[in-house]
């Protein structure tokens, strides 16, 4: 795994242990990992699937096909990863066989297309620095390793309502946050390129499966 | 507006991500959240009450750290606190913080179900979503066992909200899957069901997940969802792009609830109703129209919806498997994906095109499309693509196209990915065995098979292959002739040097009159080998060279040359240099006669399981080769059919169950004999008593060259039982249902139930295969003096049973007096004309009679010391063979039969029991006493009855049990 520092590779959020379904989520930008595992794993286990997963996904060519057969550690043939690229970031999924592939891809656009929304042109730092509102999100749309919701104006909904309330509840607290913005943009040696998501936003050259 | 304000919340926590991001090394890294710790510590023990913010903002500091891969082991209280926080924001941290890092904790447990509670009755969403989201994420069992009786009950109220009553839907399916016991089905579950019609579309997405895992579980009670998801779906597919509003994805209508629709309806035949079925066909049929209109949108996105309800839909059509026309659009709509553009959906067409190949309607409509796979396997560059095109090769391969698939499989070996070679392998050796008409073919396509691929060639391949030229006598002179070729090649694998020496030294006679492969040239071609190869293969060819002194008497004293060189006979090696001395004894001392006895040609083989197909099975999972069990009439030809292999061998591997592991040779399981070699005296003695004709586990020989046991010939007499037949007998002392016994043909189920000194038993046999058992017979006997304890009375069974059909038996009971053995239960059927003769105990003990009995702490005592004579005391001290969990132990002993007393027994640990075993000649009280030592893993058993042979009967069947 390629990592800028040798740090936050293992950015990760074990949210729950469940036995049955097997579904994890995985973002990868180069130095980001924002790991959701729904199974039972230790620690190490889980950062040799983050490690084996980026492997198996990084390597392989644009045009092939998005489906691969999990190694071991992910439990065998009996389930798959499943995977888009956009830009610098990699979701991958993993289920099992009782998930259409296909539609697991759709709700991979739905998530980022969410997330989109919610970030204006999300970029790599704003996954970094609010990994606790990614979750959230994704809480919306996946919880303990189920579909939740698919329709991306009722997340957006449901988030915008937790932003409200958290606003209400910030009362004065908006002033320092201008701050940690500056602070953020200041402290980083380049600013990534937004992710870009097929039909948004702007074009970027390798993307030949978004077109 | 953007949904999410960057920036807003918490600053420190923001500088020291930053402050992180910057350091320059690990260590500087662990350094600054050190300091951050020893902070958080100081502040969390500091005097002054910390207000919610800072609270909040620390927690999420911890969070944050732990997310880096560091432990995290304080803090817990302090988000539990902020679980009470009526802030949403604080309230949030803290359960994002209880799901990440709470472990079975248990006074935490208790103290975060009780913020849940509250939160749960709330009444505001927010707040009951969020509590909701922790039960799902956590799903403990002491979660469900405080809230599963709750949260059906949010689910299904009138007046709770939709979100909440999605996250509802989702949090019980959690709960669910992890305690399935704890969630009682109950009047909520109709009203589940009618979920499916909710006006809310989340809602339904929700509780259609809820609703697959239910049913699949227990079908009957959620049988209306059929009509139910019908109807919905015929909605959704019927309704225009812009009718579902939100939910229509890229123009296409709720897609994903589309395809969850049609999963869930993979979970039950197709439907009864008429009109629900006609409603169904004209969805599926709409879907398949939809495929071949022109595209509403260019987007990636819109096909890929699209699709995903198409292969949904072309699944449920292959699960139905009985709508012909359905299955061939089905088919020819693969076939349109099989030379997209987009990979994605070629690897999804071979994929489902798999399982429409074992479909009888649509087997010659894959067919068709053998061009294009092979096509697919030699050009693809995923290697995922390429895998699934091999897989489908596989499973349309039939009589017709298998030279054809074999030949494409055989070539793309050679340059086949290194971690599907072994696969492959198997797959050629099985495809080649299953269609061989022609086995000088076969013989041509596994040695191709070695030559090609000889490191992935595994043991299995290479035995089946000698397996058969055995057992073949039209093939073996071919076999020879064609190893011998191959063989002179320059450098052959060893996989090769072994099928040749065996091959040789079985039939080499049969090529020996050809001057070019004369005895000398075939032992010389072997032996120059002999050097390269491992020790196993060393000891095999020495076996050969053994065997050729029989065959070739002229190259005797060449071959006692080489036994008799210090290379050989002094080798470092025990197994060879024993060998070598036997063999070069034997040779020298034995009459021609004798000699041809002892290296007499092999017998063939027992019929078994092919053990290449049970290799792939382990490999890929029951599911990847049913293809292959569907169709085992079709194997008639190389396992039933072979003249010499004939119905006896196949009647007595059967009536044993061979082992999946089935060797070429049967005999790999003995041990080496006597590690050091035999003194020149004995030698003789010993070689005849081990490899003689009468001798069926030669233990000289790992490879079995020498045994030649004659196949047991099964006869009309009813088998004895099976050797497993005690233990398949001991899992039965507790448990009333189950099934008996199992093998490739057959399976035996039990359900019985007793009543005083009565019982009742049905027996269900059920044909495994395709094909009708005929003279099929069961008798069920006392033996001995059984006779006169039991009272057996049976029905018998219709005599034939067709293939996949189950005939039942009932059989009744009536205990006259204790008794210690078990009746005997014989079948006797044809099954493609061998006999099948099969014994086995049925699982009727004494403790099936038992009564259960009552009794206070005083009672018990008293009793106890009434039955103080030694013979009516049986004892037990034995090891624990499973785990000692108490209520796997409180479930055995209820099963026994007996009543569990609690509280008699001063030590809690320990157990008591109170029973009468009802007979008809009398009645037996029976205590008993279980002292488990979770320490040493031991238990004592002390059992008491008035009547000796019961005590020790009972107390002989409970050992077996724990």
């Amino acid at each position: 795994m390629s990592v800028e520092k040798g740090h936050l590779d293992s950015f990760k959020h074990k949210c729950c242990e469940d036995l049955y379904q097997k579904l994890y989520i995985l973002v990868f930008p180069c130095t980001l990992t924002v790991f959701v595992i729904y199974v039972p794993q230790n620690e190490d286990t889980e950062q040799q699937i983050i490690r084996e997963t980026f492997h198996l996904v990084s390597k392989r060519d644009e045009n092939v096909c998005n489906f691969l057969e999990g190694g071991m550690l992910i439990g065998g043939s009996e389930n798959r990863l499943i995977y888009r690229h956009y830009a610098t970031l990699y979701f991958v999924f993993c289920v099992d066989s009782s998930e259409s592939e296909l539609g697991i891809l759709d709700l991979i656009q739905v998530f980022v297309e969410t997330l989109d929304k919610c970030f204006e042109n999300v970029c790599e730092l704003d996954l970094i620095f609010h990994v606790d509102k990614v979750h959230n999100i994704l809480a919306e749309m996946v919880m303990g390793g189920m579909v939740l919701e698919t329709n991306m104006n009722e997340i957006i909904i449901q988030v915008d309502a937790q932003n409200k309330m958290e606003k209400s509840e910030a009362g004065i607290a908006g002033a320092p946050a201008r701050a940690v913005s500056a602070v953020k943009n200041m402290n980083l040696p380049e600013m990534p390129r937004n992710i870009n998501i097929g039909d948004i936003s702007i074009k970027v050259p390798n993307l030949p499966s978004f077109k | 507006m953007p949904a999410v304000s960057k920036g807003d919340g918490m600053r420190g926590l923001a500088v020291f991500i930053s402050d992180i991001r910057n350091c320059k090394s690990k260590e500087a890294e662990i350094k600054r959240i050190n300091k951050e710790l020893a902070n958080i510590r100081s502040k969390f023990k500091g005097d002054k009450a910390l207000d919610g913010y800072s609270k909040k903002k620390y927690v999420c500091k911890l969070l944050f750290i732990f997310l880096l891969g560091h432990d995290i082991d304080f803090g817990h209280m302090e988000a539990v606190n902020l679980l009470s926080s009526n802030k949403y924001t604080e309230k949030q941290i803290g359960y994002l913080f209880i799901s990440v890092l709470v472990n079975s904790n248990s006074e935490l447990i208790r103290l975060i179900n009780n913020a849940i509670k509250n939160d749960l009755s709330s009444r505001n969403p927010t707040f009951m979503c969020l509590a909701l989201h922790c039960i799902a994420n956590v799903g403990s069992r002491e979660m469900a066992e405080a809230f599963a009786g709750e949260i059906p009950r949010i689910l299904v109220a009138g007046d709770t909200m939709d979100s909440v009553k999605q996250s509802a839907a989702l949090c019980l399916l959690r709960l669910y899957k992890a305690s399935p016991d704890l969630v009682l089905m109950g009047e909520w579950t109709s009203r589940v069901v009618h979920l499916l019609n909710d006006q809310h579309m989340g809602v339904v997405t929700a509780a259609i997940s809820l609703i697959t895992c239910l049913s699949s579980k227990n079908p009957d009670e959620f049988k209306t969802c059929v009509s139910l998801a019908v109807s919905r779906l015929s909605r959704i597919v019927s309704s225009a792009s812009t009718d579902l509003q939100d939910y229509t994805y890229y123009f296409v209508p709720a897609p994903w609830l589309s395809c969850k629709l049609l999963r869930l309806l993979q979970c039950y035949p197709p439907p009864e109703d008429g009109a629900v079925k006609g409603r169904l066909v004209e969805c599926l049929e709409t879907i398949l129209n939809k495929a071949q209109e022109p595209p509403k949108s260019k987007k990636v996105q819109h096909s890929n919806a699209k699709n995903a309800i198409l292969f949904e839909a072309i699944s449920l059509i292959i699960h139905y498997d009985s709508e012909p026309n359905l299955l061939v659009r089905a088919c020819n709509q693969l076939g349109q994906f099989l030379q997209h553009r987009e990979t994605n959906l070629r690897y999804l067409a071979l994929e489902s095109m798999c399982t429409l190949a074992s479909s009888e309607f649509s087997h010659e409509a894959v067919k068709t499309h053998i061009e294009t796979v092979i096509n697919a396997l030699k050009t693809e560059r995923d290697v995922s693509v390429r895998q699934r095109a091999a897989d489908l090769l596989y499973a349309m391969c039939d009589r017709s196209n298998a030279k054809q698939i074999v030949a494409e499989m055989l070539s793309y070996l050679e340059t086949a990915d290194y971690s599907i070679r072994e696969e492959m392998v198997l797959k050629v050796a099985i495809l080649a065995e299953k269609y061989a008409v022609d086995y000088s073919w076969y013989v041509d396509t596994i040695l191709n098979l070695i030559r090609i691929a000889g490191d992935y060639v595994s043991e299995e391949v290479w035995y089946r292959v000698i397996q058969i030229v055995i057992n073949r006598d039209d093939v073996q002179g071919y076999a020879a002739k064609t190893v011998f070729e191959a063989l002179q090649a320059p450098a052959c694998h060893e996989n090769m040097v072994k099928v040749g020496g065996y091959i040789l030294g079985e039939f080499g006679n049969l090529i020996a009159g050809d001057p070019r492969s004369s005895p000398l040239v075939q032992f010389n071609l072997l032996h120059s080998k002999f050097h390269l190869c491992s020790v196993p293969t060393r000891a095999l060819l020495l076996s050969a060279y053994i065997k050729f002194i029989n065959l070739f008497p002229e190259t005797k004293a060449t071959i006692q040359e080489v036994l008799r060189s210090d290379s050989q006979i002094r080798n470092s090696d025990v197994e060879l240099q024993q060998r070598a001395v036997e063999y070069l004894k034997l040779s020298s001392i034995a009459s021609t006669d004798v000699l041809a006895t002892v290296l007499e040609e092999m017998p063939p083989f027992p019929e078994r399981e092919s053990s290449i197909l049970a290799k792939l099975k382990k490999k890929k999972g029951p599911g990847a080769v049913s293809v292959e069990l569907e169709d085992g009439k079709e194997r008639g030809e190389l396992n039933g059919g072979g003249d010499r292999g004939g119905d006896a061998a196949i009647a007595a591997s059967n009536a044993s169950t061979p082992s999946p592991s089935a060797d070429l040779l049967g005999l790999r399981s003995t041990a080496p004999v006597s590690g050091t070699t035999p003194s020149a005296g004995s030698l003789l003695v010993d070689v005849f008593s081990e490899a003689g004709p009468s001798a069926t586990s030669a233990g000289v020989n790992d490879d079995g060259f020498l045994s030649s046991a004659p196949p047991t010939v099964a006869s009309e007499d009813p088998a004895p039982p099976l050797p497993e037949s005690d233990e398949l007998l001991n899992k039965f002392v507790c448990k009333n249902n189950g099934v008996l016994f199992e093998n490739q043909l057959l399976q035996i189920g039990i359900k019985s139930e007793y009543r005083q000194n009565l019982g009742r038993m049905y027996l269900f046999y059920g044909n495994k295969t395709s094909v009708q058992f005929v003279s099929f017979n069961t008798t069920v006997s006392c033996p001995g003096e059984l006779q006169s304890q039991l009272n057996v009375q049976t029905k018998t069974v219709e005599p034939l049973v067709e293939g996949g059909a189950q005939v039942q038996q009932v059989i009744n009971i009536e205990c006259l007096t204790d008794f210690i053995d078990a009746p005997l239960l014989n079948i006797k059927f044809r099954y493609g004309g061998a006999l099948q003769n099969i014994s086995l105990k049925l699982p009727v003990t004494i403790n099936k009679f038992f009564q259960p009995t009552e009794m206070a702490a005083a009672d018990f005592f008293q009793r106890w010391k009434q039955l103080s004579q030694p013979q009516q005391e049986a004892q037990k001290i034995f090891k624990a063979s499973h785990g000692m969990d108490t209520e796997v132990l409180k479930a055995k002993l209820l099963g026994l039969g007996t009543a569990l007393l609690e509280n008699v027994d001063p030590n809690p640990e320990n157990y008591v029991c109170a029973g009468v075993i009802q007979t008809k000649a009398q009645q037996v009280g029976c205590l008993l006493r279980l002292e488990p030592n979770a320490q040493a893993q031991m238990y004592r058993l002390t059992l008491r009855s008035s009547k000796d042979t019961v005590s020790q009967r009972v107390c002989d069947l409970l050992a077996e049990q724990f």
